[in-house]
């Protein structure tokens, strides 16, 4: 079955109005932990509960947040990343737009711990709609007193808002996020300083995703160590992923992590199995930037164990025969699909948003797409396989950001795993010169379905 | 620059900016750039000239060219005209694999006009961009602050008859989205 926390009253009526999701016991961390807590304990239970960070990295958050400097007569900012970007995940919208207070609950308890009074919530811009949402949410919150100046009676004093973005996957990456924040382009930091110690304007920050400071709710209502219990070893908790392409049910879904990705793609409680009941071909399985794995090393490791949903089993085998659980973007592939074509949206969205500070990933990225678009064109030869190859290896580990590396993993895993398919398109592009629109979709009456192999 | 001329935003826009500002802390309200841009792109067309963005500065109390070097980085921001209607086609993997090109092919031969090209009577333009977070309803498409998903060439149509009759151009948001503090 599964185990639902953070989507428990998902189906509750009215759930994203401050009423219907207070009577389901809403705010009760709030009360909790301003009651019953020093800030310090917060803190202890969330590393108790062997969080990890949900927006790709999967880093311990109770750890990150101990990190935290505290300098005296400085202030502290907690900034929530839903800067959500990454191709193939769209859960923190879903979260937002149907359980906003969840949020709003989770910034309260996290700023406690932390002694941030100021929060911002960083949205990215084409979210508007979810603005509106979020802005509302936060007003119902200021009325009935869990926002503003002594929370519940409390010396704790609180101002949450709202920032939206303008358009740059790159805020997704932390110091970019604080830099766009204070009004900049998107240009990642030099780390060290991490912005544990110097962030949002010099002061100490720690910026979360929108899935990790809503996880703190149940966390410190049910206790860390009873958190820890759900999952499967470090992998602990609930994640929540985005399922998208050619599967029968996509959406998202809360999963227990350490149910199999055979079950997650096959059972009706999730994906529902492959649309149109073709064969599977290969799955992203944390947003664009993990490896692509074929069908065979998804489904199973390289020693023949069943892959299962968690940070550990899906990296069975490092970047050789395994991959990612990153943001939970799940993109599943029918038998029909081109890897050279997909790879080719995947090249084309890195280098058009590559911020440009760093010559290898600016100028590889556009490199890659280039040479891509040669081989999709039909004027690649095999050497131009060796050279993408090459570009993304120089790409890779020598950038300020990982938005080198989350560009140059999609190009080395699709030639790993696919090499004959460029083959195929470098030896036999005739074939392919007459496709001109490169897939037919179920949902849209179009002459025939193009198979590129 | 012969051409410049006297911005002066609505009394609506300049205090939904000056309250944006009290959000960040003293000194700080070049934090508030990206939302005043938004507010001044929302109020003027749907794109940002030279005289707004010089406006804008002068509100923030910034140099201009704090504001050019970020309204040429962020891809929501139009620093040209733009139709009426700005309809913005995902085409990244998930919404690709729904058959994005296909909706694309159909806006350009519908109206006549190719990927980043207004109609010749301004009321439409055409913009692909990358994910825009609707991988699990694709193919999808922005119009505004509006989401337009799990698409079929009939929504397209419709869609398209639709924004043929509007008279005011798209916009992100408006003078109710933001809370006042």
């Amino acid at each position: 079955m599964a185990r639902k926390i953070l989507l428990e009253h998902i189906d509750v009526p009215g759930i994203n109005t401050y009423d219907v999701y207070r009577s389901k016991g809403g705010y009760a961390s709030v009360e909790k932990a301003l009651k019953t807590m020093n800030p310090q304990d917060v803190v202890e239970e969330v590393k108790k509960s062997g969080l990890r960070g949900r927006g790709g990295a999967g880093f311990p958050t109770g750890m990150k947040w101990s990190f935290l400097a505290k300098p005296e007569g400085v202030p502290s900012y907690l900034v929530c990343n839903a800067d959500e970007s990454e191709p193939g995940t769209f859960k923190d919208r879903y979260l937002m737009e149907y359980l906003p207070h969840l949020l709003i609950e989770g910034m309260i308890t996290s700023s406690y711990a932390l002694g941030a009074n100021t929060s911002y919530i960083y949205i990215r811009g084409e979210y508007f709609y979810l603005v509106r949402i979020l802005e509302k949410a936060i007003s119902e919150a200021y009325a009935n007193g869990w926002l503003g100046k002594n929370i519940l009676g409390t010396n704790y004093s609180l101002d949450l808002y709202v920032h939206p973005g303008a358009g740059a996957y790159i805020c997704g990456e932390e110091t970019a996020l604080l830099e766009s924040l204070e009004g900049k382009r998107g240009n990642p930091r030099i780390k060290p300083p991490f912005p544990a110690i110097a962030g949002l304007y010099g002061c100490p920050t720690v910026v979360n995703n929108v899935e990790t400071i809503a996880a703190v709710v149940p966390i410190i209502n049910m206790t860390g160590d009873e958190y820890a219990k759900i999952g499967i070893g470090r992998s602990a908790g609930t994640k929540l992923i985005s399922a998208s392409g050619h599967i029968k049910k996509p959406g998202v879904y809360e999963i227990e992590m350490g149910i199999t990705v055979e079950d997650f793609i096959y059972s009706d409680e999730y994906c529902g199995g492959i649309l149109n009941d073709k064969k599977l071909k290969a799955v992203v399985a944390g947003g664009s930037s993990v490896p692509i794995l074929p069908a065979d090393l998804i489904l199973t490791t390289a020693n023949g164990e069943k892959r299962l949903m968690s940070y550990e089993s899906l990296a069975d085998g490092g970047f050789a025969t395994g991959t990612m659980l990153g943001s939970g973007g799940f993109i599943v592939m029918d038998e029909s699909t081109s890897i050279v074509q997909n790879l080719h949206t995947f090249a084309r969205f890195y280098h058009h948003e590559s911020c440009g500070q760093c010559s290898p990933c600016r100028e590889g990225t556009g490199w890659m797409e280039k040479i891509i678009h040669k081989i999709l064109d039909g004027h690649g030869t095999l050497e131009d396989i060796d050279l993408l190859w090459d570009i993304q290896r120089k790409i890779e580990g020598n950038t300020i950001c990982p938005l080198g590396d989350a560009a140059a993993w999609p190009v080395a895993s699709a030639i790993r795993h696919f090499r004959h398919e460029f083959e195929e398109f470098v030896k036999n592009p005739s074939a392919q010169r007459e496709v001109k629109y490169y897939f037919h979709c179920n949902n849209i009456d179009t002459a025939a379905a193009y198979s590129s192999i | 620059m012969s051409e410049l001329k006297e911005v002066r935003f609505s009394a609506e826009s300049e205090d939904l900016i000056q309250n944006l500002i009290k959000r960040y802390p003293e000194g700080k309200q070049k934090s508030a750039l990206i939302p005043a841009l938004h507010i001044a792109q929302a109020e003027y067309d749907g794109w940002l000239s030279v005289p707004v963005m010089d406006k804008i500065a002068e509100i923030l109390n910034i140099k201009p060219i704090e504001v050019y070097e970020v309204a040429s980085f962020y891809s929501m921001f139009n620093l040209n005209p733009v139709g009426k209607c700005l309809i913005e086609v995902c085409r990244t993997s998930s919404c690709w694999l729904r058959g994005a090109n296909d909706v694309v092919a159909h806006i350009e031969k519908r109206l006549g006009i190719k990927d980043g090209e207004t109609t010749p009577d301004g009321k439409f333009t055409l913009k692909t961009v990358e994910c825009l977070g609707s991988c699990g309803t694709a193919p999808m498409l922005q119009i505004g602050e509006h989401f337009h998903e799990n698409l079929t060439l009939e929504n397209v149509d419709e869609l398209i008859n639709k924004y043929k009759t509007e008279t005011s151009h798209s916009k992100y948001l408006d003078g109710s989205t933001f809370r006042k503090y």
